[in-house]
């Protein structure tokens, strides 16, 4: 059924989301440690183990592949709820340290790409859009 | 105007419902445009995400709030819908059916990506601070998180018990980062090499802010969001987590 895939996505957020809280709690920070990262990863690997042991249907899956789908919608919702006006009349400090951190940031993707790992830099690039 | 209030208050009353129509219609609008006037060069969700701050624009100078389209009634489902549980709801399923293999293959490379990343941020973020004369330690490092992201700002700034003209400048520092990153990515992918899984792990680290990588991904190749998103979720821990502590130790250091 389509709800025991939203009821494993909501327990993996659940259950990622506490443990960060957790950790953050550890460590004295008021801030939730990568809740949402530790919860994608236990979806990968509860779904991965539940997928190989015939124990999550095809219909199942469909409750997760639809929130994963109406995910570019979300964004666009979070982008027209965001302070855009403050962000703009921030004035320039805010406009030059934005955009040299993101400078700095396409600059420096490369750069790590290359650094130790396996090169993956000469894989061909897939039917991108 | 009976009917226009009639209808005001049914939108109202069911936000979240008004919210999926609206962001449709948005949507639709965007590809629509995608499709006729730039010829696809620009991605449909791309032009989406931008119309979705032009809009974000519009509502925050029509209503004087804060939160954008959703500080119109009838559109408060918007906040909802854009907020942080679907936003995370919606992430999370994103990294479903992800191969484990290719996690792995990122390795070192995503932590140095995560560490350059959250440590340039706040250096860049603190040298424009104090060229801009905000030169006390505690306003530098609160302008450098706020290049970080637009939460690590304000959770350094109230750590560190700065000015709230301060912390304000640090919300917009990553805001614009956020926008930045969304609306580029798709431009430069190719030029950096954002094409795999690994780059998009280090990417997403160098990075940080979740939604700018998320949307500016998405806007690439929507089968790299999962990779960028999962280190770019550990960003904003990281960054909080160095802010006050490391990051502010050493700026005082240097400049207290």
């Amino acid at each position: 059924m389509v709800i025991y895939g939203v009821a494993l996505l909501s327990g993996c957020l659940i259950a990622g989301l506490f443990c960060g809280q957790l950790l953050g709690r550890l460590i004295g920070v008021q801030a939730n440690v990568g809740g949402v990262g530790i919860a994608m990863l236990l979806l990968i690997l509860v779904s991965d183990r539940l997928r190989k042991a015939g124990r999550l249907k095809p219909v199942s899956q469909r409750g997760i592949v639809f929130w994963s789908s109406i995910y570019i919608p979300v964004v666009v919702a979070m982008a027209a709820s965001q302070n855009v006006v403050s962000a703009i009349e921030g004035g320039p400090v805010a406009l030059l340290a934005g955009a040299l951190a993101v400078g700095l940031g396409f600059a420096l993707v490369p750069v790590i790409s290359r650094l130790g790992g396996p090169r993956a830099s000469g894989q061909a690039p897939e039917d991108g859009p | 105007m009976e009917v226009v209030d009639l209808l005001g208050g049914v939108l109202a009353r069911n936000g979240l419902v008004t919210a999926f129509a609206f962001v449709g219609l948005t949507v639709w609008v965007s590809y629509f445009l995608s499709n006729r006037l730039a010829r696809g060069r620009v991605h449909g969700s791309a032009l989406a995400i931008l119309l979705g701050l032009v809009l974000a624009y519009v509502g925050g100078v029509f209503t004087g709030g804060d939160h954008g389209l959703a500080d119109f009634e009838v559109l408060a489902g918007v906040g909802l819908l854009g907020g942080a549980m679907l936003r995370d709801l919606a992430i999370v399923a994103t990294a479903f059916g992800v191969d484990l293999g290719e996690l792995r293959k990122a390795g070192s490379g995503a932590v140095v990506g995560l560490l350059a990343g959250v440590l340039g941020s706040f250096v860049v973020g603190a040298a424009v601070a104090w060229a801009f004369g905000y030169t006390d330690p505690v306003s530098m490092t609160t302008i450098g998180a706020g290049a970080a992201t637009y939460i690590v700002g304000p959770v350094t700034g109230t750590a560190l018990g700065a000015a709230s003209d301060v912390v304000a400048l640090s919300i917009a520092a990553g805001l614009v980062k956020s926008m930045l990153v969304m609306t580029i990515t798709p431009f430069v992918a190719h030029a950096i090499g954002l094409d795999n899984p690994r780059s998009a792990m280090i990417y997403g680290g160098l990075m940080g802010t979740t939604s700018g990588v998320a949307g500016g991904l998405a806007a690439t190749d929507e089968r790299l969001v999962p990779y960028g998103a999962m280190t770019a979720t550990f960003y904003t821990g990281l960054g909080c987590l160095l802010g006050p502590s490391l990051m502010f130790v050493t700026i005082r250091a240097l400049f207290g």
